[in-house]
């Protein structure tokens, strides 16, 4: 017979990662519905959410394991893994389609070397797909972080790459 | 005396460097020593001239656009604090005719006030539909809302009152309001410039849907691309609760009304209504079976009123003015006025306000002036991601609900997003079925599966030779039948509509590769 795992040891946690997840579900974990508000919160303070930390939300929320991943896994916002210093969200959308944005999409993956969902080699740029950015009338447009860029060009792009580097 | 100035600080016009502008005019004051007091507004919808910046003078608001902080010195050159000439100079806001022939009553006051200025909202007739809802009583204000004939401007035109009357019908200890805000639909943008640019008309739009059907708990589901809105929203509810129009006794009337704005996740099924509440209750975004409707179970089990930005920001003014003016805008069953949000290639892409009943042509040809790349248009995607692809010879088509079914189509939340002659069709539909993978629940098979096949055959058809286009077209449009008929919700469903459209209209873009060097 398969011996039970006692589901109240919870896997070491980094002092940090359980003290910023203990101070998130402290805050938000009575708001009715509470699981997105804490992931948000969690990734908010530590950038990601950890795969170890899921038992440590779980057990905070009285939520199964399983409810926890599969909303994390669910969502395109949560990531699980640490992102570069600055996030790009790269609108892929028809809008911006209509205005050049497979071929700023193109020069962009050529320009930082990275794919989609992938970060630069030296951590400073994760590059991410968005689905509209509602800057439609202003195409294309991309997000880094939380500043929105409009009427992207490669040209353009490139200028605010040099401009950051400095 | 100082003089006045505005700045947006919609995310669109900050986009454009309107951040960069008003800290230019800031400066560009001290130096010069003039009083000047920089307001940050919403945006007119006028973005081929954003960032405007707007001086108010003695004959009204000048504007002037688009602005480059390095344009700012030459303005005080010219004087533009007194609505000097310049290269840039627009005239009098009010009177620039893309604004001047549009009919603004959901957008009344959107671009002109401060939107986190509870005061400039009440001198800009803020809050007088929650007045004269409060002289009514619940059943009254139902009837009012139905009898302007306001339809869901979220996508699937559902008679706003019914819903409500479902609602206030159905009997329990607690109802929610549920302001959707996870605007997804690309080439869509009202929700965001109405949160930004006048949360408050959101605000008040959700409490009077609260005082009529007995909510006294509401969530704004936002979602997560639009930070500026979320700061928005915030500095309005708080400055709400501060004066009484939100919490435990809302204006007097002994009736509580709670606000929250709640951030999404970045799942486009999440706007669907089922699949917001799943996400509400903090589960994976899935769709539900209906029955039970929301209004009679909804969030978390309760009666539950689930309606879109454009539609709740659009109920005060019926309050307001009364069912009657607003019913009188507008043809056939579709009444009032809609947004319409230009977007795509477009050399005046924007805003625009109209009755329903004008022409797509007029609103592409008149408002937008073509295309910005000067190529002819060949498609217009009305609707959003999950909207038809219209051909030139439809154009003449009336912005009207009914209008837009007849043709295949679907007017959706009225994004208009324009295409010149270099799309290639077979992309376009390859990349809808593409984003209904990506973005499937998951939950019924023909969406789940049915996207991931449709991207395959459509592969299969633009690498394929003369028959293999023939067989794989008949196998494509028996899949979208399955799809159209056999999906829970509205993605898997409409997702045949962008594609079926490009095959019917633009076959010539399916015709395969192969066959050339076949033939």
């Amino acid at each position: 017979m398969k011996r039970a795992i006692n589901i109240t040891l919870l896997p070491d946690l980094p002092e940090e990662v359980r003290s910023a997840i203990e101070n998130v579900t402290a805050r938000l974990g009575q708001l009715p519905g509470a699981l997105l508000p804490v992931l948000h919160g969690v990734q908010d303070t530590l950038g990601y959410i950890p795969p170890d930390a899921v038992p440590l939300i779980a057990r905070e929320l009285n939520l199964s394991r399983a409810d926890v991943h599969g909303v994390i896994s669910f969502y395109h916002y949560f990531r699980s893994k640490p992102a570069g210093r600055r996030v790009i969200y790269l609108c892929r959308a028809e809008s911006c389609q209509a205005m050049g944005a497979v071929t700023l999409e193109k020069h962009i993956k050529e320009r930082l070397g990275v794919d989609f969902h992938e970060t630069t080699a030296n951590g400073a740029y994760t590059l991410e797909p968005v689905y509209c950015l509602g800057n439609c009338a202003c195409s294309p447009a991309m997000m880094v972080d939380d500043e929105l860029k409009g009427r992207l060009t490669p040209a353009s792009f490139d200028a605010w790459l040099a401009a950051e580097g400095k | 005396m100082s003089i006045t100035v505005y700045v947006p600080r919609d995310a669109g016009a900050l986009s454009l460097g309107a951040e960069a502008v008003a800290s230019a005019i800031a400066i560009e004051a001290r130096r010069r020593a003039v009083d000047v007091q920089i307001v940050r507004n919403g945006s007119r919808g006028l973005y081929w001239l954003e960032p405007l910046v707007e001086v108010v003078t003695a004959s009204g608001r000048i504007a002037y656009g688009p602005v480059q902080p390095e344009d700012v010195g030459t303005l005080f050159d010219a004087g533009f604090l007194h609505g000097g000439e310049h290269v840039l100079a627009l005239g009098a806001t009010e009177d620039i005719p893309y604004l001047k022939s549009q009919q603004r009553l959901t957008f009344a006051r959107v671009g002109i006030v401060d939107p986190r200025n509870l005061d400039d909202y009440r001198a800009h007739g803020g809050y007088r539909g929650l007045k004269a809802a409060l002289a009514m009583d619940a059943a009254a204000m139902v009837q009012t809302v139905t009898d302007s004939g306001l339809r869901g401007r979220g996508g699937a035109a559902f008679p706003t009152g019914i819903k409500w009357k479902t609602c206030l019908d159905a009997s329990a200890d607690q109802k929610y309001i549920v302001c959707n805000a996870d605007e997804g639909d690309s080439g869509t943008y009202a929700d965001r410039m109405i949160m930004e640019g006048d949360p408050f008309v959101l605000i008040e739009g959700m409490t009077i849907a609260g005082l009529a059907v007995g909510a006294s708990h509401g969530y704004i589901y936002l979602r997560i691309e639009y930070p500026h809105a979320q700061r928005a929203l915030e500095a309005a509810i708080a400055s709400a609760e501060r004066h009484g129009y939100l919490g435990a006794d809302v204006r007097g009337s002994g009736k509580p009304f709670r606000l929250e704005v709640r951030m999404a996740a970045g799942a486009y099924i999440c706007g669907e209504e089922t699949s917001l509440l799943e996400s509400l209750e903090g589960k994976r975004g899935q769709v539900r079976f209906k029955p039970p409707l929301p209004a009679i179970e909804g969030l978390f089990g309760k009666p539950t009123v689930i309606n879109n930005v454009v539609t709740l920001a659009s109920v005060p003014i019926i309050l307001d003015k009364g069912a009657a003016f607003y019913r009188d805008y507008g043809m056939g069953r579709s009444r009032g006025t809609l947004p319409l949000q230009l977007a795509g290639n477009l050399k005046r892409a924007g805003l625009v306000e109209r009755a329903f009943g004008l022409t797509l042509r007029e609103l592409i040809e008149d408002y937008a002036g073509g295309t910005a790349s000067g190529q002819p248009v060949r498609a217009v995607q009305v609707g959003g991601p999950l909207g038809a692809y219209i051909p030139v010879s439809q154009l003449d088509t009336p912005v009207d609900y009914e209008a837009f079914i007849a043709i295949g189509g679907m007017l959706g939340h009225g994004g208009v997003v324009v295409f010149d002659d270099s799309v290639d069709m077979a992309a376009q539909a390859r990349y809808a079925m593409e984003f209904c993978a990506i973005e499937s629940c998951g939950k019924c098979t023909p969406c789940r599966i049915g996207s991931t096949r449709g991207v395959e055959v459509i592969d299969r058809i633009v690498a394929g030779n003369r028959t293999e286009c023939e067989r794989n077209e008949i196998l494509l449009r028996d899949l979208c039948q399955t799809m159209l008929d056999g999906s829970l919700c509205a993605l898997g469903g409409m997702v045949p509509l962008p594609v079926l459209s490009a095959l019917d209209h633009f076959p010539e873009d399916f015709s395969g590769t192969a066959q050339n060097t076949v033939a």
